[in-house]
Formats: C-alpha cells, sequence, structure tokens
C-alpha cells in the first residue's frame, strides 16, 4: 500500500515537473500574480488628483490650501479661475475633486464665523470618491482644531479618538496581500488536480493505470498528493513573501497557519478532483476550474466584504472554502488570532474538505467505468 | 500523354526540434505517371508525410523545388491548392457537424457551384455507402466511416491530383477495400491521378508504381512487380510440425542463409540469400518432426523486407519462462453482453482462450471488438455475463486478476514526459515490485527491448518504434501470465511490425498468454486462433485455417489461394447479405 | 481581382464557425452562463457600500444622553447596533469578529459631555479590512459630529466650526458602487468571449489536425482570420448587449451617454481581443497553454489592472506602465464614463484611439504570423 503511494506519488510529481507548461503554470503565474496584484490591489489613493478654484485668496485659505498641499494622498493638478472650468476637468477625468474656496472665506473664519470649503467630486468610481472625501474630511478637522487652539475658540467639547486594531496605519495592502496567500493557493492547487485526471485521460496514460493492481482508491490519493504538497509548499512560499518582502505582519502561531493550510488545501483538492473525475477532456476541465474559481474568488471577501452582501448571498458564501481560510490567514497574520478564536472558521473548513473529498471519491469510482 | 502530375526536383528539408536538427528530405527527386495510383512507401520517419505536405503547399523546401500540375507549388501555392486534394493523415473532420455540413464546409472551400452540389453529393455519399448517414454528427460515426467521409470532402470538387497520406490506419479491411474501389474508380473514370501513402504493403501491391522512400532519398521507383522480380527462386514455404509451428519458424529465422521469416497459417514462409535453400533436413533434426520446403513465387512484401533490411540485425529476444499461476482456461467468457443506453454493443459472446495461445479478435471498425477487449482487462464493467481472467472472475477479484495481467494499448500510453527508465520503475512499483527485485526486472526489459541507449531520454520524443517497445517492457515487467495487446501495430512500419512480432512469437513459447486485435490481415495469420466478430457477435472461431474453411468461397478460387483478408471481407458480406 | 459575388468560401467558413458554436456547450458556458453569473454576483450581492455594518458600543453607564447617542446609530441603515455593558464584553465581540468597530463611552459620559470637558469617545475598528475600516471610521465621526451638533444646538452652546466641507458627488451621488461595478463587467464578460473563448477555439483547430486540411484549399488566410473573427464577434456583441440590457433594466444603473458611441468602442475592444486572443492560439497551437496564456494575460488583468476594482493612479509606477498595455483599461475607462458621465469626448477619444490601436497591432500581427504553412 505505501510503496504503492510513493510510486504513485513520485510518478505524479515527475509528471508534473518535467513538463515544461506545467512547470509553467504552477511556478511563473503564482509570483507574477503575487508581484503585480500584490502591488496592484488597493484600495488606498495615494495620487488624488485635484484642481482648486480659490476665489478667496486670503491667508486662511491659503493656510487649509496649503495643508492639501502638504499631503502625500493629494496631487495639485492646477489653478482656475472661473466656474465653468470645473465642469470640463472632471469630466475629462483631469482631476478626481476640485476644491471650491467661497470669496468670504478668510473674513468668514476670522469672525468666528463658518467657511463654507465646497469639495466637487466624480463620482464615477463611488469607492474612490468616498474615500478621497474622507480624506479631505480627515484634513479639514485636522485644521478646525489647529484653528480652534489657536484662536482660543470654544471647540466642540468631546473628541473622538480613534484606533485601529492589528493595522494601525489601515494600509490596505496588508489586507491584499493576506487575501492573495488564500487565492494563489487555491488557484494552483485546483489546477494541478482538476487536469491532472483529464490529462490522463487524453493521453491515453489511464486505461494504463487503471489495468495495474492498484486500487482506485490508491490512484486517487495518488492523484491528491502533488495537488496537497504543492499546496502546502506555494502557501509557505507565497506567506513568505508576504513577510519578508511586503512586510505584512505575522501575529500568530505557526502551527494554527499550517492547520488552516492543511484544511483548505485537502478542501481544493477535493474540489479539483470533482471536476478532474467529471471531466472527459482537459478543455473541460480547465473550464470547469475556472467557473468554479470566479464565484469562489467573489464570495470569498477577497475583495468585498461579506458583510455587505445581501443575505441570500451571504448564504452561499458558507459553501466556499476561501471565505474561511481568509479569515484565518487574516486572522492569524494581522490579528495574531489563536486556536480558539479560529475554531469557528476551522471546522467548517474540515466539514468542506471530508465533503468534497468523499464525493470525488464516490465519482471516481463509479465514473470509471462509463468510459 | 500529358506532362507529369506531380514532380521534385533536389528537395530538401530539414526540421529543428530541441536544438537538434532532422532530415526529412534529402535531395529527393521524382516524377510521377499520370493517371495512375502511385503508392509511397518506407519505414516510419522516410520523409513521406513531408513530401505530401511539400507537394501540397503546406511546408516550403530548403532547397530544390516541387512542381504540381505545372505549377511551381512554392511560388503559387493557391493554384495549387485548388486543383489538388490532400487528405492528411489525421484528416480534421469537424466532429460536431454533421456529415452534410462537412460537406458543405469543403465545397463552399473549394468552389463548387450549388447547382452541381446536390448530384456530386448524391454520387460521393452513394460511393462511400454514407448515404444513411447524411444528419449525423461526425463525430458519431465509426473510424472507417470518418475515413471515407474525409475521402469525400477531399474529392468535392474533383480534383485532378490526389494526395492521400496512409488513408488507411486503423480501418477494417473491409473499409479498406471499399475505399480503394473508390480511389480506383476515380482514377479510370476521371484519370485522375494518385499518391498514395500507405504502411499496408498488400495495398502497396495494387498500385501501378510505388516509389520506396528511405531517409529522405528515393531507393527505388517502378512497377511492384519490380520489386519482387529479383527475389524469384529465392522464397520458400517450409511445412511441418504443426504444432510447434514458432519454434520451427524462430529456428529458421537463426540458419544462416535466411533473410526473412514470417508465420503463414500452419506453414513458414522464408526469403533466403541468393542461391540458397533452407536447410531442411537440420530442422527434421531439430525439431524430430518431418520438415519440407517448396518454392513459392515472391511477393511485394519479400521484395520491400529485403530491400530495406540489407545486413539483418539481431533483435534481442526476450527470453522469458512463465507458469501459469491458475488452472484451465487462461480467459473464459460467456455469455458476455454490453449495452450503452439502447445500444447493444457486445451480445451474449462466449470463448475460451487456452494458456500459451496467441488468440486474435478482429473485426470491422464498430463490430464491439474493442469494447469485448476493455471488459476483458477489465476497463469495462459488462451488463451481464461473466468473464475470468487467469481463473479469476473479474467481477470479485479485479485486483488479483489485472496483477496477473499486462496491458498495452493502441496508442503509446506511458507517461511521454517521463524517461523510459522512469516509467519502467514507475509500472514495476505499480506491480507491487520492489528492491532488487524491480531493479532486476528494470535491467531485464532494457536488455530485451533494446532500449539501453535512450533509457534517459524523454519517452515521448522516442521514435515510434522505440515507443512501442517500451510500452510493450512496461506491460511485461511483472512477468503477466496474459498479456492484451489492442492494435499495437496500428501505424507502424512493416519492418517494426515484424521485429514486434518476433518478440509476441518468443513469449508464446514461453508460455505467456497472447490476447491481440488487429487490422492487418497477415498479422492474424500469426494467432494460433482467431475470431471474427461483427455487429457485437462472433462470426466465426477457430485456427486460421478453420477460419479460412469456414468462409464462402468466391467462384473458382481454391482455397489455398485464399488469404486471411478475402476470408475476412467474404464473412462479413455473408452475414450483410444473406441469401 | 475583387468579384462582386458572395464569397463563398468566407460564407462556409461562417456557416461552420456558427454551427460549432451552437453546439459546444463550453462556448456558451463561457459566452452566457459565466458573464450571467457574474453579473447577478455583483448585481445582487457584491458590493463595496456597506449596509447593517455590526458596531458594538460599550455603554457603562446607562442614561439619557447615551440612549440618545446610539440611537442615532440605529436610525442610519449603514449600521446595525449592539450594546455591550462592560469594555471586556466589546472588546471580546470586537475580537471575535462579531462586530467589526467598537464605540467606547467612557463611565462618565454623560457628566463629562455636560461639564463641558474632553470626554473621549474611544472609537475601535478592526483594521484587518482597512478599506472598510476606514469608512467606517468616517461614517462614525460624521455620525457623531451631527449628533453633537444637535445636542449642542438643544443646550444652546454655540461652538466654532470653522470650516465646513461641503460635497457634491458628481454622476453617483448616492455612491452606489453597483453603478461603477455592474458597467465593468461588461469589459471582462467581453474579455471572456473575445480572448479566452477564442484563443482556446482556434488552438482545438491545430490540435485536432483539422487546421492541416483547411489549410490545403483554396481559402485565403484573411478568409481563415475573418471567418474566425466575425462569430466571436457577434457572440461578444450578443453578450455585451446582454450585459448592458442587465444593467440598465435590472440593476437601474443610468445610461447617459449614447448608445451608438458604446456600441464602436465596444466593436474596438472586441477587436483587440479577438486580436488578442487569435494571437495567443497562433502562437501556442495548444488549448491547454492557449487558456492558461489567455486567463494570465487578458482575463486577470480585466479584473484587476483595468480599474474596474482598484484605483490605476495609485499603483506603483512600474505596475502602472504595465496597465498601458492592458485593452481593459481604456474599455473601463470609457464605459464608466459613458454610462455614468455621457459623451465626454475627451476621455472617450484618446481612450478609444489606444483602443484602435491595440486593435489593429493584435489583429495585424495574427494576420502576419498566421501562414497557409504548418512549420
Amino acid at each position: 500500500m505505501f510503496a504503492h503511494l510513493l510510486a504513485l506519488t513520485i510518478k505524479e510529481f515527475l509528471a508534473l515537473f518535467k513538463d515544461k507548461r506545467s512547470r509553467m503554470v504552477i511556478i511563473v503565474p503564482p509570483l507574477i500574480q503575487l508581484l503585480v496584484f500584490g502591488y496592484a490591489a488597493s484600495f488606498d489613493l495615494n495620487a488624488v488628483h485635484y484642481a482648486v478654484y480659490d476665489r478667496d485668496h486670503g491667508h486662511a485659505s491659503r493656510e487649509l490650501l496649503a495643508r492639501f498641499q502638504g499631503s502625500p494622498t493629494f496631487v495639485l493638478a492646477g489653478q482656475i479661475s472661473r466656474q465653468d472650468e470645473i465642469a470640463a476637468l472632471i469630466d475629462d477625468r483631469d482631476v478626481l475633486l476640485v476644491l471650491q474656496v467661497g470669496p468670504d472665506f478668510t473674513a468668514d473664519l476670522t469672525a468666528g464665523r463658518t467657511g463654507q470649503l465646497q469639495v466637487l467630486i466624480d463620482g464615477r468610481n463611488s469607492n474612490s470618491a468616498q474615500i478621497a472625501l474622507n480624506d479631505v474630511n480627515q484634513i479639514v478637522s485636522r485644521f478646525n482644531a489647529d484653528w480652534i487652539a489657536a484662536h482660543g475658540l470654544q471647540g466642540a467639547p468631546v473628541n473622538l479618538v480613534s484606533r485601529a486594531w492589528y493595522n494601525p496605519n489601515l494600509e490596505s495592502r496588508w489586507f491584499f496581500v493576506t487575501g492573495l496567500v488564500g487565492l494563489l493557493t487555491m488557484v494552483v492547487t485546483m489546477m494541478v488536480t482538476s487536469l491532472s485526471v483529464a490529462r490522463e485521460r487524453e493521453q491515453g496514460t489511464f486505461d494504463q493505470l487503471l489495468v495495474t493492481p492498484l486500487h482506485p482508491a490508491e490512484i486517487l490519493i495518488g492523484k491528491a498528493m502533488p495537488g496537497l504538497l504543492i499546496g502546502v509548499f506555494e502557501a509557505s512560499l507565497v506567506a513568505l513573501l508576504a513577510v519578508y518582502w511586503f512586510g505584512v505582519p505575522f501575529q500568530g502561531e505557526l502551527w494554527v497557519l499550517y492547520l488552516g493550510i492543511l484544511f483548505f488545501v485537502l478542501a481544493a483538492v477535493g474540489v479539483g478532483l470533482m471536476i478532474s473525475s467529471l471531466a472527459l477532456t482537459l478543455q473541460q476541465a480547465l473550464l470547469g476550474a475556472f467557473l468554479f474559481l470566479v464565484p469562489a474568488v467573489v464570495l470569498s471577501g477577497f475583495a468585498t466584504p461579506i458583510d455587505n452582501m445581501t443575505p441570500a448571498v451571504q448564504l452561499l458564501t458558507l459553501v466556499d472554502p476561501l471565505r474561511y481560510y481568509l479569515i484565518i490567514l487574516r486572522g492569524v497574520f494581522l490579528e495574531g488570532a489563536g486556536f480558539d478564536r479560529l475554531y469557528h472558521q476551522l471546522w467548517p473548513l474540515a466539514l468542506i474538505a471530508a465533503a468534497t473529498l468523499g464525493t470525488a471519491g464516490w465519482l471516481f469510482r463509479n465514473r470509471l467505468g462509463s468510459h | 500523354m500529358s506532362a507529369s502530375p506531380l514532380s521534385a526536383r533536389g528537395l530538401c528539408k530539414t526540421f529543428r526540434a530541441d536544438g537538434r536538427a532532422i532530415t526529412a528530405l534529402s535531395d529527393l527527386t521524382l516524377t510521377l505517371t499520370p493517371g495512375v495510383v502511385t503508392g509511397l512507401i518506407g519505414p516510419d520517419g522516410a520523409g513521406k508525410t513531408t513530401f505530401m505536405r511539400l507537394a501540397a503547399g503546406l511546408l516550403v523546401p530548403d532547397a530544390g523545388s516541387a512542381t504540381v500540375l505545372g505549377l511551381d507549388v512554392a511560388r503559387d501555392p493557391l493554384a495549387v491548392q485548388s486543383s489538388i486534394g490532400y487528405m492528411p493523415q489525421r484528416f480534421g473532420l469537424y466532429e460536431d457537424l454533421s456529415v452534410n455540413e462537412n460537406l458543405d464546409l469543403y465545397a463552399d472551400l473549394q468552389g463548387v457551384p450549388c447547382a452541381a452540389r446536390p448530384a456530386r453529393y448524391d454520387e460521393l455519399m452513394a460511393m462511400t455507402g454514407l448515404a444513411p448517414f447524411r444528419d449525423r454528427l461526425a463525430g458519431r460515426l465509426s473510424g472507417g466511416m470518418k475515413q471515407k467521409l474525409g475521402l469525400a470532402c477531399t474529392l468535392v470538387n474533383p480534383p485532378r491530383l490526389l494526395l492521400l497520406d496512409e488513408p488507411t490506419v486503423g480501418v477494417d479491411p473491409v473499409s479498406r477495400r471499399e475505399l480503394w474501389a473508390i480511389v480506383y474508380r476515380l482514377v479510370s473514370e476521371q484519370a485522375m491521378s494518385v499518391l498514395l501513402s500507405t504502411a499496408y504493403l498488400d495495398e502497396a501491391e495494387r498500385c501501378a508504381e510505388v516509389i520506396l522512400l528511405h531517409q529522405g532519398q528515393v531507393v527505388a521507383h517502378g512497377p511492384p512487380g519490380q520489386f519482387s522480380a529479383p527475389l524469384t527462386g529465392r522464397t520458400f514455404r517450409v511445412t511441418g510440425a504443426p504444432t510447434r509451428r514458432r519454434r520451427l519458424q524462430a529456428t529458421l529465422a537463426r540458419q544462416p542463409g535466411v533473410l526473412d521469416a514470417v508465420l503463414q497459417g500452419e506453414s513458414v514462409r522464408v526469403v533466403m540469400a541468393p542461391g540458397q535453400r533452407p536447410d531442411c533436413t537440420a530442422l527434421s533434426q531439430t525439431l524430430g518432426e518431418p520438415v519440407r520446403g517448396d518454392a513459392v513465387p515472391p511477393r511485394f512484401e519479400d521484395g520491400f523486407v529485403t530491400l530495406l533490411q540489407g545486413e539483418r540485425r539481431e533483435i534481442p529476444i526476450p527470453q522469458v519462462r512463465v507458469t501459469p499461476s491458475f488452472r484451465g482456461d487462461a480467459i473464459l467468457v460467456r455469455d458476455l453482453s454490453r449495452r450503452f443506453g439502447q445500444f447493444l454493443a457486445v451480445q451474449r459472446v462466449s470463448f475460451a482462450v487456452r494458456p500459451g495461445e496467441v488468440f486474435g479478435l478482429l473485426g470491422a471498425n464498430g463490430a464491439g471488438k474493442t469494447t469485448t477487449f476493455r471488459m476483458l482487462c477489465g476497463l469495462l464493467p459488462p451488463s451481464s455475463g461473466e468473464v475470468r481472467v487467469a481463473g479469476v472472475d473479474l467481477r470479485h477479484a479485479a485486483a488479483r486478476a489485472r496483477g496477473r495481467i499486462g496491458y498495452m494499448s493502441q496508442r503509446f500510453s506511458l507517461y511521454a514526459n517521463l524517461s523510459a527508465r522512469q516509467n519502467l520503475s514507475f509500472f514495476a512499483r505499480a506491480y507491487g515490485l520492489t528492491g532488487a527485485r524491480a531493479a532486476a526486472r528494470l535491467d531485464w526489459a532494457l536488455d530485451a527491448f533494446d532500449l539501453q541507449d535512450l533509457a534517459g531520454m524523454e519517452s515521448g520524443a522516442l521514435p515510434l518504434g522505440y515507443q512501442q517497445r517500451l510500452a510493450m517492457a512496461a506491460a511485461l515487467m511483472h512477468e503477466p501470465d496474459i498479456l492484451f495487446l489492442d492494435e499495437p501495430t496500428s501505424g507502424v512500419d512493416p519492418l517494426a511490425r515484424r521485429e514486434f512480432w518476433t518478440r509476441i512469437n518468443a513469449l508464446a513459447e514461453g508460455g505467456v498468454t497472447v490476447l491481440v486485435t488487429t487490422h492487418f490481415m497477415e498479422e492474424a495469420e500469426y494467432c494460433d486462433r482467431l475470431a471474427i466478430m461483427a455487429a457485437g457477435e462472433i462470426l466465426a472461431i477457430g485456427t486460421p485455417s478453420e477460419i479460412k474453411a469456414q468462409a464462402p468461397r468466391p467462384d473458382g478460387e481454391p482455397e489455398s489461394e485464399m488469404t486471411m483478408e478475402t476470408a475476412f471481407i467474404a464473412l462479413i458480406q455473408a452475414r450483410d447479405q444473406p441469401e | 481581382m475583387k468579384t462582386m459575388q458572395p464569397n463563398r468560401r468566407l460564407l462556409g467558413l461562417l456557416r461552420k464557425e456558427s454551427l460549432q458554436i451552437l453546439r459546444d456547450p463550453s462556448s456558451i458556458a463561457i459566452a452566457f452562463v459565466l458573464p450571467a453569473v457574474l453579473l447577478l454576483l455583483f448585481g445582487y450581492g457584491v458590493s463595496l457600500d456597506s449596509k447593517g455594518v455590526p458596531v458594538g458600543f460599550v455603554v457603562m453607564q446607562p442614561g439619557a444622553e447615551a440612549a440618545s447617542f446610539v440611537g442615532a446609530f440605529q436610525h442610519s441603515t449603514y449600521f446595525a447596533p449592539r450594546v455591550y455593558r462592560t469594555r471586556q464584553a466589546g472588546r471580546e465581540a470586537l475580537r471575535a469578529r462579531e462586530v467589526t468597530g467598537l464605540v467606547v463611552l467612557s463611565a462618565d459620559f454623560a457628566q463629562r459631555l455636560k461639564a463641558d470637558r474632553e470626554a473621549p469617545i474611544q472609537v475601535l475598528v478592526n483594521g484587518v479590512d482597512a478599506n472598510s475600516a476606514r469608512l467606517l471610521e468616517g461614517y462614525v465621526q460624521g455620525v457623531w459630529a451631527v449628533w453633537l451638533q444637535r445636542e449642542l444646538t438643544a443646550r444652546q452652546i454655540a461652538i466654532a466650526t470653522p470650516v465646513a466641507v461641503q460635497a457634491r458627488i458628481w454622476f453617483n451621488p448616492e455612491l452606489r458602487s453597483r453603478n461603477y461595478l455592474v458597467p465593468g463587467l461588461l469589459v471582462v464578460n467581453m474579455t471572456l468571449v473575445g480572448a479566452l473563448l477564442t484563443a482556446m477555439v482556434f488552438a482545438r483547430e491545430w490540435e485536432r489536425g483539422t487546421l492541416e486540411a483547411l489549410l490545403v484549399t483554396p481559402v485565403t488566410v484573411n478568409e481563415i482570420l475573418i471567418g474566425k473573427i466575425l462569430p466571436y464577434f457577434v457572440l461578444g456583441m450578443g453578450g455585451m448587449v446582454l450585459s448592458v440590457a442587465m444593467a440598465v433594466f435590472q440593476f437601474g444603473v443610468p445610461l447617459r451617454g449614447s448608445l451608438w458611441v458604446l456600441a464602436v468602442c465596444a466593436t474596438l475592444f472586441l477587436l483587440a481581443a479577438l486580436g488578442m486572443g487569435l494571437l495567443i492560439s497562433i502562437v501556442t497551437r495548444n488549448q491547454f497553454v492557449a487558456g492558461m496564456i489567455a486567463i494570465l494575460a487578458a482575463f486577470l488583468p480585466a479584473f484587476l489592472l483595468s480599474g474596474f476594482l482598484f484605483d490605476i493612479g495609485s499603483m506603483p509606477a512600474v505596475v502602472g506602465v504595465i496597465t498601458h498595455i492592458v485593452a481593459a483599461r481604456y474599455f473601463v475607462t470609457i464605459v464608466q464614463t459613458l454610462f455614468l458621465a455621457g459623451d465626454v469626448w475627451a476621455v472617450i477619444l484618446p481612450n478609444a484611439a489606444a483602443l484602435a490601436l491595440m486593435a489593429t497591432f493584435f489583429l495585424g500581427l495574427s494576420r502576419r504570423l498566421l501562414r497557409k504553412r504548418i512549420e
């Protein structure tokens, strides 16, 4: 039994890595994706182009606007002098927003009245608009606090003190890079396992394998091994890059992480083998994997929070193994969560793994005879 | 008459693969005779396909030129392509289009006017016998029907030159004969010139002229008779020891002066070096039975083999001695049936194969041969009936039965990107061999199949003949009692086929039971017994001679002259048109 | 030498390709099923707009002020407040991800408020999802400011607000993320048909040997190319019509630009995508590799590097440069503008020009590389 499995596993690895194409599929895309998307995937804005329409030119307006110029987030695209220039700037996407300072701004402020800062913002990408607006609000409230202090005015009595746990500077890259660890583990594991049986079917080697005294369960385990080992390896590699290249903190315990990786990879292997047993050709396997991967990623909370989804869709996410894995990854990396707090993510994952592997085994046995 | 439809002058073509240069054609010069069928033969890698592609304008020569119907191919490929028909080895039918839709496509591409189509289609469909299937998807046709449809598509606009690249590979004798009938009709009625490459030497023999290619050059060109003529007086039929014919053949093959020795029914056919005769006295002594040799007229095949073989190469013969692990029949099939949905692919088939027998399973494409074969290997569960292999019921102890059989499929079915050695060692372990025993078997396999030199090479990159040997070695790693061979020589050239059967004979001598399917009727002669299947049933079963005796004889043909092929076709036709 | 007759060869190829599309379930899956699934997911399920965010409130000393403050949150659809009695319980809930943020009212919240002393309200957010966390902070701050203003006005206390921000959001005043995600999906869907499907289907012809039989007929390279492009173009445009119709009628996304501009730009983009798909298959001649490359070079960039989800301006310079060779980038810009802003020529023309350039490049290169040879 053990000798059989060893022989099968060695064979699978040789077959996988001696082929230039499969080697490429396993090694190159994950690294490119991590590097490109690790940098690309971020909701943080660091280059908000804006224009200024200052109708006041007083010292207060200069002081306020200087704060925008000094901010690393905002990039001044130019000053305008007429109202009707604004539309063209925003329409043409030259700027995301225009700051308009009214003519009596400095006068109002010095008199203790409230000055108006009008922000005209391009809402085509509503997420960017909202984030930029938040940034504007922050600069303005800091300006307000300083102005009140400097002029001895009566300010608001209670200040909100805000603190972000786990990610004090609210770097969205930490969020996406840990997400990518999950995404890439899944893509690679699925690709390795879902194509493996179909490839053998297409090359005609599958029959040769079936006429040996190997038990179907042994063949199935042999097919699962490369996916399992490569998945765990890939997860470790990407996790290392996340920590040492992207500087994502690692707060939790390693064994909890690996427990999560193990369960998740098993679940992904199960789904991959299910697709593999169903697909008759390589093309079907590839498309099948694709049809599973895309919704699984969309529903996982990788980019869009699960809390924002409609209740029906939220229910759907419960069967998505990536959902649990992402929480585990982010929990271990950023929150330093231990087993006790991730227990509720681990057992559903183990359950999904058991279900998919069981189904794959059943499909495998029952479809052997049909072709 | 008219000018040559195809002539080549000094054609050279070299391919580059993995940094190595492979010369496919070197300075090839030939001129085709118009209005006849010319056969193009030669071992694998002789350059047959490359030449056809060059003539069709799909490749550009490195040097030299090809002229088709007076046009330079390299200069004006489009003009050439609109007046020739070319059927590649794997004719790419669109499998998700129906027969009619495939015809429409090629009629459009070839510019056949709409008005002319119905008549042309009817003619082609009648010719190919596809008329009842015009709405069927091409993917659902049998192998022989696909080839005929491919030919019909090529002919939809009657070409002046027809290039056919191995049109009959994997096609059963009946369909092959039909294909040939079509080709002959075209030649006689429309004065079409045909160039046809083939691995079947009996087909080449039917051509008006034959071109023998070897290593990218023309070795011989002329009527088929020219190939066998020099061998007159050098070919003999050696008869004797009917139960030990393999032994007789092996002994003969080792005699000095013997160039070629093949089984034919109960006798052995030999080709001798000039001025020599087979030494029947020595044979009688060795076998302890009277053996006699009679002179027979030479055949085309003899000429081909002697021309290419040059000096004979010593083939390492695998030494095997198997003591069966079971009692009784090696394979026992009783009332075996298999249905796919409504379709009954195999119905109530029964037969038995004795230990140490070479048993052939023959049949037309779609006769249920492959389905039966797959059920015997345990690849397909039967719908009903009993199968015992090596004394074990496949339904109850499939794994144990599988441990006793070896399997070799039609296509190369080992891991293409593993080396020969890695493949062998994987299969050794898959069959439970470990340690010193596995190592010993590995050495045995590499030696016995002459694979030592290329053991480290990726098996997908090996030449076809090597791949076939490797596949056989892998099937024998665990010293099986029974060997299953599914069209093992399909697409393999005649020389490699001979080598292959030399090994099979040695295995059979060593006690291995062999079950083989084939479309080569001369290979059927090598079998001890065979079964011919049609429409899911067994039509005839027995020794080659018994089968020939069962076949209805065409008028005036003596039994001794009957070949396996005529017997096969007669049997099938008698079934299709009962009087 | 132009003939006035319809080109029979081309018609034959077109008919063949259309029949194959209709009979191949995987074409249908890629052209219609996956786009529909994506549209439904993005249209109904996935959104970046927070709604019903669980926020915890630690109220150690219940009182009128605290109740009124928490009540202000309850009125907003944005929050789903939960109240905890102790700091401990609140922090535990935050740690267990039961709430994504926690507002801690100090024990003497009411007294401090009345005494006009600094009475810190502490806001803790789970910063793992930085984007959501930041938006949450902003929202809490906003509700707090409004509530405080009202509270102080009620007690006739005037406080100075030197600068008030008056935001006017153009094109999408409610900031519905669906309004930009759904039109953006158009781009992803058309990439699926244009690049992925076309690459695999054409590579299949090499693999199955159908192309060899085709090449030896008098058909020209142009006819082969057009015979491939046209059916998938129709399929891709069909997908576009489906996406636009669903966006406008099902999800209520406004379409402020003109349809014909959208059609012209979609044509250019689809031609670029088709050209890319053809090029991939001509170079690889292998379905599996073609599929992988198409996913890697067309599908993923359309998702991640096109500005569909992530702001291109904020990407590092190197990645920003890479986005310039992603055709989807130009089309995403056009689509978002056409849907939400209108026919803004200054945006449309340069982006359309870039698309035209890419289409010409990919189709031209495919034309050059596709020979009637099989070497």
